[in-house]
This record gives structure tokens, sequence and C-alpha cells, in this order.
């Protein structure tokens, strides 16, 4: 099996997972320059009402398609919703409100509804019933699945939609207006409010989608999953240049493909067996084919959060977006 | 921005720089005391290169600067205001403040000594324990001079302090700032008011699109063909 | 000084504060450990108010320091490494490791707009986390989620904190003796507080969260400043982690989610960024509401609906995130919010 060629397939599965919903993290920055980091969450919820549905229809004679497809389209509207009064209820009464005001107001969002919905759904992880004849196809010594391919084409879509959407829209532009300075859209007959209102609700459809993905990629949806997806498709904003709508993609698949590679070879890397100087003094490990991992495939988790350090510290503005250090 | 060259010779001058909007005071300014980086070039202070890759250094150096648009420590009372100006001048660290020391608390006294002092002087006394966003807008003007003053500087850049002063205010101001020169200041006046310049200061400086046109005498700035058609032929004087 | 009315007050506060373990055992020694770590949680916001509340910083990660004395204490007092230091030997390391951790976490950092800073510092908890996961291999550094077992009580001299001692009539039971050592920390750690929130230190803090660019040009080396706010904040992470490895004898990663984080933060900006008072008031609050629920709505649902829909557990982190919102949205400030108009008046007075 061909592990690099494998990687870069699961790296651009998830990577195109993390630029969806890093998406929502960089319209909403890009207009109000606010983390809403309950977008993890609404991602999450995402995942559980797309598991109910398909749950409660699995026994239903249905055929697969149309199952998944009923659950997208009850996942996009409830998430919508969530968008929608997440803006209206938490954060536009702050608009005004010191900077860090409503980054507090969104960290208590996350945990509240977090908490609701493992009210909701319950404490343990929610298998999603295998109702799709997951295929696997193979091509130069790696496998792809249909879901995989099915998970790309449809983010591939999503972005290219809302690229048309922003580039070539009347409502793109007033949101691209927006982002580049509220008075003089406003000045320029632009409603700021429905503007600030849309991208949340856009993001939060996407992100719909993305939970939708992400729980039929693992196969379980889990309340407290849009925490880690949330921070690393936030990283994955951060990388492109949050603000950026290309950046945000570039950054999201990037990101996959970094976490993707890096788990694989980890462990090799850091085998000390390999090392010439280490090996000699580690003989009563590495003998007999033995080996001593410094940091195995479980640091998985930690490839998002020191990339987001690093671009952070060394190129805060992203590959493609704003400065954003203290402006005089 | 492009080469500016200013001079300030002698201590307990006053001196000025008026232009047009728009013509990079501010700027001028802001890379002055470290805020922005520079391009190139030197700024030369007290017959030494200054290093102005920090702010903070600039203070310690002995510049001290208000802002155009005042920025005080809003939640803090004026009098701690002026004592957080004394920080560059004073030493007292984590341990000291702690264990109390002598050393520190005799420190402290003298920094809230000099902290009333500096308010009296600029006639604030009365307001040294409300919150430096009760003040009014000519108080905070004053205050932040105050501010400044605390750390001992050497030469005092006052960034338009006149905006958004009403008559008699600007009269204050303009007594305040004569005190000062009578002290032994030296005062880089950034402002617009020609009038206030003009009648304040030693030497004057005139930038027009980030490039000096002139800088004389006041009279002989006045009479300057170039600044009569830089600034003074737009018809606002 | 202080007028004989106050003192009287503060004799009354200090005899009501030693008494109250032996009330609280009476009702059962669980609510002396519910005090305990009452006391604890204080003493985390009061670590976390000097970052957050002076220097206006947003530290999302603060738990990872916790942790980080919360380890320490366990490797060099339990039978991991065979190791069992005194325990007045541990704190100050678990002190000093937490403070530099902070200071590693805080020099590349530092220079970030507040809001970056706040996801970078919640990415270095996870980080922290993460690796105490996952280091017990190739080397059982952590035992991994396993966590570590058996940690050593506080021993004083021939005074053991796990056992009960009887004097004067008197049953001095662990969670009381702790109970009293808490107090002695807390006491010591507002007293440091009030002293740096009043010293040259403290005003630069204030300084720095008011206005950072007006505070640079007066002079104020903001980074190093922050750098010691972050330090400062990490130690008092680092102390309070120890004694919780201690009181609880164990120690595993669970213990040190994000969710303990914004617990945290919580407190502090329900009961007023700065104010240190407030900050006490908050901690104390929002460790006491989840505990009465817990005691109250779990019998209230067996009673009304015969099983449990709302485990206190969840209940408990809906209070806190309704905390954060509510406060933001109607109370910015908190519940007491800081008055450096009315301390400066009364330091006046004096």
């Amino acid at each position: 099996m061909d592990i690099l060629l494998q990687q870069i397939i699961n790296g651009l599965t998830t990577g195109s997972v993390y630029a969806v919903v890093a998406l929502g993290y960089t319209m909403v920055y890009g207009v109000i320059q606010l983390i809403n980091f309950a977008h993890g969450e609404v991602v999450m919820i995402g995942a559980m009402v797309a598991f109910s549905v398909i749950t409660s229809l699995a026994g239903s004679g249905l055929p697969p398609l149309v199952i998944v497809m009923a659950a997208v389209v009850a996942a996009i509207p409830s998430c919508m919703l969530m968008g929608y009064l997440l803006e209206h209820v938490a954060y536009r009464p702050l608009r005004h409100a010191p900077r860090l005001a409503p980054l507090i107001t969104a960290i208590g969002m996350s945990i509240i509804l977090q908490h609701l919905a493992l009210l909701l759904w319950g404490r343990n992880p929610l298998a999603f019933p295998q109702i799709i004849d997951n295929r696997v196809f193979g091509i130069g010594g790696a496998a792809i699945s249909s879901v995989q391919i099915a998970i790309i084409l449809l983010s591939l879509t999503m972005m290219a939609g809302l690229s048309w959407f922003v580039y070539r829209t009347r409502f793109g532009i007033a949101i691209r207006a927006t982002a580049e300075n509220v008075h003089v859209a406003g000045l320029m007959g632009v409603n700021a409010d429905r503007v600030i209102a849309a991208t949340f609700v856009i993001g939060a459809g996407l992100g719909a989608v993305a939970g939708v993905m992400y729980g039929s990629y693992y196969g379980i949806a889990h309340y407290t999953m849009g925490f880690s997806l949330g921070l690393k498709a936030f990283s994955a904003a951060v990388l492109g240049g949050i603000g950026n709508i290309a950046g945000a993609m570039l950054g999201g698949i990037l990101l996959g493909l970094v976490e993707a590679l890096g788990t694989g070879y980890v462990g090799e890397l850091t085998d000390l067996c390999h090392w010439p100087i280490a090996s000699g003094m580690l003989a009563g490990h590495c003998a007999d084919g033995g080996n001593f991992v410094l940091f195995g495939s479980n640091y998985q988790d930690v490839f998002a959060f020191l990339m987001l350090i690093l671009v952070l510290v060394f190129r805060p503005s992203g590959l493609l977006g704003e400065r954003v250090s203290e402006r005089a | 921005m492009n080469t500016v060259l200013l001079e300030a010779r002698n201590i307990g001058k006053r001196f000025g720089g008026v232009q047009a909007h728009g013509a990079g005071k501010t700027t001028l300014f802001n890379v002055f005391t470290g805020l922005y980086p520079r391009d190139s070039g030197e700024v030369w202070f007290g017959g030494a290169p200054l290093g102005l890759e920090s702010p903070h250094a600039v203070a310690a150096a002995g510049i001290a600067r208000t802002f155009q648009n005042i920025r005080l420590f809003g939640n803090m009372t004026a009098l701690e205001n002026v004592m957080v100006g004394r920080h560059v001048r004073t030493r007292a660290g984590v341990f000291g403040a702690i264990l109390r020391s002598r050393a520190e608390r005799a420190e402290e006294a003298a920094i809230r000594r000099r902290g009333d002092e500096l308010l009296h002087y600029v006639g604030i006394a009365d307001r040294a324990n409300d919150l430096a966003r009760h003040l009014s807008y000519g108080d905070q003007r004053r205050l932040e001079i105050a501010r400044a003053l605390a750390t001992d500087p050497k030469l005092l850049a006052l960034d338009e302090p006149a905006a958004g002063m009403n008559a008699t205010e600007t009269a204050a101001l303009r007594s305040l700032i004569e005190g000062l020169r009578k002290d032994g200041l030296t005062v880089l006046l950034i402002e617009h008011d020609v009038k206030l310049v003009m009648g304040l200061c030693d030497r004057v400086a005139v930038l027009d699109y980030g490039e000096k046109i002139a800088e004389d005498v006041p009279e002989a700035v006045r009479a300057n063909p170039k600044v009569i058609e830089a600034y003074l032929g737009t018809g606002t004087a | 000084m202080k007028t004989p009315r106050e003192r009287i007050g503060l004799a009354l506060i200090a005899l009501a504060l030693i008494a109250l373990p032996f009330v609280l055992a009476a009702a059962g020694t669980a609510w002396v450990r519910i005090t305990n770590f009452a006391v604890l949680f204080v003493l985390l916001s009061l670590g976390l108010n000097i970052v957050v509340g002076f220097a206006g910083l947003l530290d999302l990660g603060y738990v990872a320091f916790y942790a980080v004395g919360a380890y320490v204490y366990a490797l060099l007092a339990s039978p991991h490494f065979g190791l069992h230091l005194p325990f007045w030997v541990i704190l100050p390391i678990g002190a000093a490791v937490a403070c530099i951790a902070g200071v590693i976490l805080g020099a590349p950092t530092l220079r970030l707009r507040g809001d970056y800073l706040a996801i970078v510092t919640l990415g270095f908890g996870e980080i922290v986390r993460i690796f105490m996961n996952n280091l017990s291999a190739p080397v059982n550094l952590t035992n991994g989620p396993k966590g570590i077992n058996r940690i050593d009580s506080f021993q004083i001299g021939p005074v053991n904190f796990s056992s009960t001692d009887t004097l004067a009539g008197l049953a001095f039971s662990g969670p009381i003796k702790y109970y009293y050592f808490l107090l002695l920390v807390l006491l010591a750690v507002i007293v440091i507080n009030r002293r740096l929130q009043d010293s040259r230190i403290g005003r630069a803090w204030v300084a720095i969260r008011e206005d950072e660019v007006a505070a640079k040009a007066s002079g104020i080396n903001t980074r190093n400043i922050k750098l010691l706010a972050f330090a400062m904040g990490a130690s008092f992470g680092g102390i309070a982690g120890g004694m919780f490895a201690a009181m609880q004898t164990f120690v595993s990663p669970e213990s040190f989610v994000l969710n303990e984080s914004i617990m945290v933060l919580a407190m502090v900006v329900l009961g007023g960024m700065g104010n240190i008072w407030g900050v006490i008031a908050g901690a104390m609050l929002l460790s006491f509401v989840p505990e009465l629920l817990r005691y109250t709505v779990e019998p209230a649902q067996m009673a009304l609906f015969g099983k449990l829909l709302v485990d206190p557990e969840v209940l408990r982190m809906l209070v806190f995130g309704l905390a954060l919102v509510l406060t933001m949205r109607f109370r910015p400030a908190g519940l007491w919010p800081e008055t450096r108009h009315r301390r400066e008046m009364s330091e006046n007075r004096r």
C-alpha cells in the first residue's frame, strides 16, 4: 500500500471538511472581526440532526441516498436557524462592546450549545447506521472510498458555489463591501445588519453539511465533536488568512494534508531506532526490529494547534490574508 | 514618508510644525516615537541616534508624547494615570511589591507625591481621584500632558493639543505650554492652528506631503512663498 | 488604620471562617470537601484575574498551568517514580515549573491581538492535555489516561492530612486540615494580589489593559510586563494544582479539560474582572450554586418524574455558560465591578 498517496487522500477528505467549516469562521470574521467560537457547535448540531434523521428513517425502506438527502435537508435549516439566533440573541447586542466581550459570549454560547446537545442526544458517541454501501476503489496502491469521493466533490461544489455567490451576486458584493468597511458600505446603501446576519446563516448552512460529512466519514457523532473540529477549522482559516474566503479553502485543505501526513509519518520520524546516534544507546529497545517512538500517531490533534501557533507567531496575516497585529 | 529633517537645538525652545491636513504629521510623530517602523533614516536625540525599535525605549531616552485623539487609561483615576507615567523612572518589581520593602514603600510614596505635584502643575489637582474617562475634554488634555511630564522628558512632543478646543481652552493650553518652556523643557508642537504655533514657537517647520518645505523663525516662515503657496495659499489663513 | 468597628467585623469574619469547617462537618464531610474545592477555585480565579482582570489578556488555557502544578506534585510525591518529597518542597517547584510554562507560552504569543491570544492559549491548553494523555510511551512519564494514583497527602511533622486527629475533643479530619491550609494560602494570595494591584507593576498591568499603545508611549515595556502577568498567573495556577493533586491523591488528564478553564474564566467574569473581592465572590457563587442545584434538582427530578432527566453535571456547565453570556450582556463589568475610584478615595482618607 502506498502510504504517501493514502495519507494524501485522507488529508484531502478531512481537509475539505475543515475548509467548509473554516468558511463559516472566516466570513463572520471578515465582516465583524469576531471569532464565532460557537461555530464548531453549530457544525456538531448539524451532525446530530442528521444522525437523528438517518436513524429514524433507516428502517423505513427508503433508498439510502434519499435518507441521506433528507438528513442534509433537515440539518441545513436547523443550523441556519441556530446561526441566526446566535447572531441575533448573543452577538448583536454586543456589537459596540469592547472587543473581548463578544468572544467571551461566544465561549459561553459554545458551552451552552454543547450541553444542550448532551441533554438531547446523550453523553455517548452515536454511531451512524451504515446505510450506504461504502465501496472502496483502489488507485495507485491506495484506497479511496465512495464516502471520501462524495465528501471531496460535495465540498468543492459548495466552495465553488460560495465563491460564485460572493464574487458574482449583488448580495455577495454587499458582503465583501461590508468586510472592507462597514461604514462606507452603509453609506452605499448596504444594510449591514442584514449582511452580518447573512454571513452567520450562510456559514451555519455550510457548517451543517460539513457536520453531516464529518459524521458520516468517521461514522460517529458526539456532543464534544464541535470543539476540536471547530478549533481545527479556525486554525485553517487563520492559516489561509482570516477574513479571506479563498484563504479558508486553501488553509483547510493544507491543514488536512499536514495533519494526515504528520500523523502518518511522525511515528517513523521520531523513532529513535532510526537515528544512528540514538539507536546505539537504545540497543535493548531496538534489537529485533523493535522501536522507540517518541511521538506516535496519537498526537494527531497536536498538529493543528502547533500549526495555528506557528502561523500566528511567524505569519499572523496567514497565507493570503490581512495584517492582524495590533494597530497603533 | 519622505526625508524630514527637524532640528531642535536649544533646551527651552518650542519647536512647532505646521502643515496642511493629511501631510503626514501624525505619521511623522508615530515614526518619531517608535510606534511605526521606519524604512530608513535615523532620529537623533541629545547627540546620539535613538534606537526606535520600541516606544518605551524612546520614552526612557527622554521623549514623551501626547496623542491627537487623547489616549488615557480611562478606568484609572487621574492620579493613577500620572503615576503610570513614573513607571519608566522607577524600579520596583514583583518581589518589592509583594514584600513591601522599605525601598519600595519610599518609591511608591515618591511616585504618588510626584503625581500630585504634576496634577497641581497642570491645574487639575481637584480631579485627582476621578476616573480619567469622567474628566472634561480640556482636563483630559491636561492629564495627558501631566502623564507625559511624569516620565521626566527632555523633549515633550504634543500631537495637535489644541484640536477640538474652544478659544478659552486654547488660551489656557497656551499658558500651560508657555510655563513648560519657562521651566526649561523643549516642546515639539505639531499643530495646524497656525495662530497658536506662530505665537508660541521659536522655530517653525512646515511639512507638505511628508516633505519639509520651510524651517525658520516664525516671521520668516510666514513670509516664505512656498509656505504661502502650500498652506496659506489655500485661503485658510 | 482601621476603625474599631471594622476591627470587630474582621475578627468576627475570622472566627466564622475558623469555625466553619466544624459546622459544615456536622452537615457531612462532603460539604467540607466542597468548600475546599470552592477555595481552590477561588485561588485559581485570583491567579487568572491577574492575567485577565488586571492585564486584560484573555487566557483560555489557564487550566494547563493548574495541570502542570498537579502533575509536578504527582510525580514527585507518589509511587510512580518512587519519589516522596515533602509538600513544602514540591509546591514551590510546581509554581516555578508552571511559571516557566507560562513564559514559554507567553513569549512568542503576547504580541498577538487579544482574540488571537485567546485562541492560541486555548490551543496550548489542549496540547498540554494531549501530552499528558500520551506521555506514557516510550518512557512512562505521566501514565497516560490512567493517571497517577496513590499521591501522598500533606504531612507536617507527625500530622498527616489523610487521617483524622483529635485535639481538645475536636475531630480534625483530613478535609478540615486541608481547609485550614487552604485558608492560609488564600490569605497569602489575597495579600499578594492586593499589594501587586497597588504597585508600580499592578498599575502597568491595568494601563496595558486600558490602552496598550498609550502604555507603551508612557514608557512601559509592555512585552515584559505582560509576560510577568502570565508568569504570575501561571505560578498561582501551579500552586493550586499541587494542592489539588494532594487533596485528590489522584490526577488524570480528565481533570484538566477546556471546561475547567472556562469555569475559572466564568468566575472571574461574573465576579468582576480586576476586582479581587468580586472575583472571590464570583468563584464562591459559581462553586456553590451548582452544588446546591445538585442537592435540590436531583431529588426534585426523582420525585417529579421518577428518573433523572437533567444530569446535575450538565446543569452545572449550563450555569457557567449562562453566567458568561448574561454577564457580558447585562453587567459587562461583573456583579461586583472594579471600583478604582472608591478604592482610591478610601486610601486618601487613611
